[in-house]
C-alpha cells in the first residue's frame, strides 16, 4: 500500500498525534473501500481518497476544534498575515529543515493543509481545489495567504533560534 | 505597477500553473526585474524545502501489518449468509484500490524525481557560481570529486562532439551526495546528475526513460548501480545524444 505512508504523513501533520493519525487512516480506508462505487472512472483517484481523509478529519474530535472557521466558504473569515518586509532569499538563507518543520506546525490547519497538499503532495490548483471542495481561485488565495502566514511563521522560528 | 500584477503570479509561476502565455511574459519580467527574480528564487527554495522537511512521519511497522491483517480479514469470504457478494465485492475494490495506488505512486515518484532534479537544475543556471570546479577537462573534474561522494564515474571523450564539459559539484538527492555535472552545448546547459541506487527507489527498467517537464527534457537510466539523470531545455534528441556518450564511457 504504497499511499498508505503518504496518507499517514497527511494524517499525521493534521492530527498532530500519532494514534489520532492511525485511527484516521484507518477510517479512511475503511470509507474509501466501501464507498469506491462512488469513484468515477477517468476522474482524480488521489483527490478523492484524501478529500475521504480530510473530511473524517473535520468530523474527528480534534478536527472540530481546529475548524472554528469555516473552511469551505470564500475565505472571509481567515486572518490575513500581515506580509514580511523580509525578502524572500534573505529569509530562506540559513533556514534548515528543522524550521520548516516547526514553522508548519504553528500554522492553522487551514493553511497548512493548502501547503501539504501543494508542496509536498504536489497536487494541481484543480486537484486541491477537488479535495477541499472549493473554487480553484480561492485555491490560490488561500495558498497565497498561506505562504505568507509561513514566512512570517519562519521568520519567528529564526529569531527564537538566533536568540537561544 | 508592473512588479505588483506581476508578484500575483509568483506563486502559479513556482507552482507550474502558468499558461504557456502568462510563463512567457513572467519569464521575460524576471529577467529585468531583479527583486521579483530573488524573490522567485527564494519562492522555489522554501517550496523545495517544504517538501523535503513535510516529509517527516511514517506509520509504524505494528500499524501497517494491523492495516494489511485487517484488509485481509475483509477479504476472507463468508460461507454463512448473503454476505457473499458483498464481501466478494470488497475484495474487488480493495485489489482495485491497491492496482490504482501502485500505478499513481510509480507516476507520481517519478514525476516527483524529475521536478526536483529540474529545480536543481535552474538553481544551478541562477547561481553565481553554478559548478565548484570550473574545468573542460574530464582529468581535471573526475578526480575533484574524489572523497567527496562515495561513489566514482567516468567521463566521455567529449573532443568529436558538440558537448562542452563546464565543470561540476556536489549535489544532494534523497540525502545522499551524488556528482551533478555541467555540460554547454551551443547556447543550451545541460546537467548530469549521477547517484548511487538505493534498494527502494522507484524501479527503473534497464531502457532509458524521457520526460518533459516544463519544457525541460528530462532522460533518466541506470547503469552499474548508479542512477544517471539528464536535464536540459535543449532539443530530446541532444538530451539523448548526451546520455549515449555517457552510457559509453561507463562501459569502457
Amino acid at each position: 500500500m504504497p499511499l498508505f505512508a503518504q496518507m499517514y504523513n497527511f494524517a499525521h501533520w493534521l492530527t498532530q498525534d500519532a494514534s489520532e493519525a492511525e485511527d484516521l487512516v484507518q477510517e479512511t480506508c475503511m470509507k474509501a473501500l466501501k464507498g469506491f462505487s462512488s469513484f468515477r472512472q477517468g476522474s482524480n483517484f488521489r483527490a478523492w481518497i484524501y478529500k475521504i481523509l480530510r473530511n473524517t478529519f473535520l468530523t474527528s474530535r480534534t478536527g472540530l476544534k481546529s475548524a472554528t472557521l469555516s473552511l469551505d466558504d470564500d475565505d472571509a473569515g481567515l486572518p490575513e498575515p500581515v506580509a514580511s518586509a523580509t525578502p524572500e532569499s534573505i529569509l530562506m538563507a540559513g533556514v534548515d529543515h528543522q524550521m520548516i518543520q516547526s514553522a508548519l506546525e504553528g500554522l492553522s490547519v487551514q493553511f497548512r493543509e493548502v501547503i501539504l497538499l501543494c508542496d509536498l503532495e504536489e497536487m494541481s490548483y484543480q486537484e486541491i481545489a477537488e479535495t477541499l471542495a472549493v473554487p480553484v481561485g480561492t485555491v490560490m488565495s488561500r495558498l497565497s495567504r498561506a505562504r505568507k502566514a509561513m514566512r512570517n511563521a519562519l521568520g519567528d522560528v529564526r529569531v527564537r533560534s538566533a536568540s537561544r | 505597477m508592473i512588479c505588483n500584477d506581476m508578484r500575483n503570479k509568483l506563486g502559479p509561476y513556482v507552482d507550474s500553473e502558468l499558461s504557456a502565455g502568462e510563463l512567457a511574459q513572467f519569464e521575460s519580467h524576471l529577467r529585468e526585474c531583479p527583486d521579483c527574480a530573488a524573490d522567485a528564487l527564494g519562492l522555489m527554495k522554501m517550496k523545495h524545502m517544504t517538501r523535503a522537511a513535510a516529509a517527516r512521519y511514517s506509520p509504524t511497522p505494528e500499524f501497517r501489518l494491523r492495516m494489511e491483517q485487517s484488509f485481509q480479514t475483509k477479504k476472507k469470504p463468508s460461507w454463512s449468509s448473503g454476505w457473499i457478494p458483498r464481501m466478494a465485492m470488497a475484495a474487488v475494490a480493495a485489489v482495485l484500490l491497491l492496482v490504482s495506488i501502485a500505478f499513481w505512486t510509480t507516476r507520481s515518484n517519478r514525476d516527483r524525481e524529475f521536478a526536483e532534479l529540474t529545480d536543481m537544475h535552474v538553481a544551478t543556471l541562477a547561481s553565481a557560481n553554478p559548478v565548484d570546479v570550473i574545468s573542460t577537462d574530464r582529468h581535471t573534474v573526475k578526480p575533484w570529486f574524489a572523497g567527496k561522494i562515495p561513489f566514482t564515474f567516468n567521463l566521455p571523450e567529449l573532443q568529436n562532439s558538440e558537448f562542452t564539459l563546464a565543470g561540476g559539484r556536489v549535489s544532494y538527492f534523497h540525502h545522499s551526495p551524488g556528482a551533478q555535472l555541467l555540460f554547454n552545448l551551443r547556447k543550451h546547459e545541460l546537467s548530469v546528475f549521477i547517484f548511487q541506487e538505493r534498494p527502494g527507489d522507484v524501479p527503473f527498467s534497464a531502457t532509458t526513460l524521457s520526460s518533459t517537464k516544463l519544457a525541460f527534457h528530462v532522460e533518466t537510466w541506470s547503469e552499474g548501480g548508479l542512477r544517471y539523470f539528464i536535464v536540459s531545455d535543449a532539443p530530446a534528441s541532444d538530451v539523448h545524444a548526451l546520455s549515449e556518450l555517457m552510457k559509453r564511457a561507463a562501459r569502457s
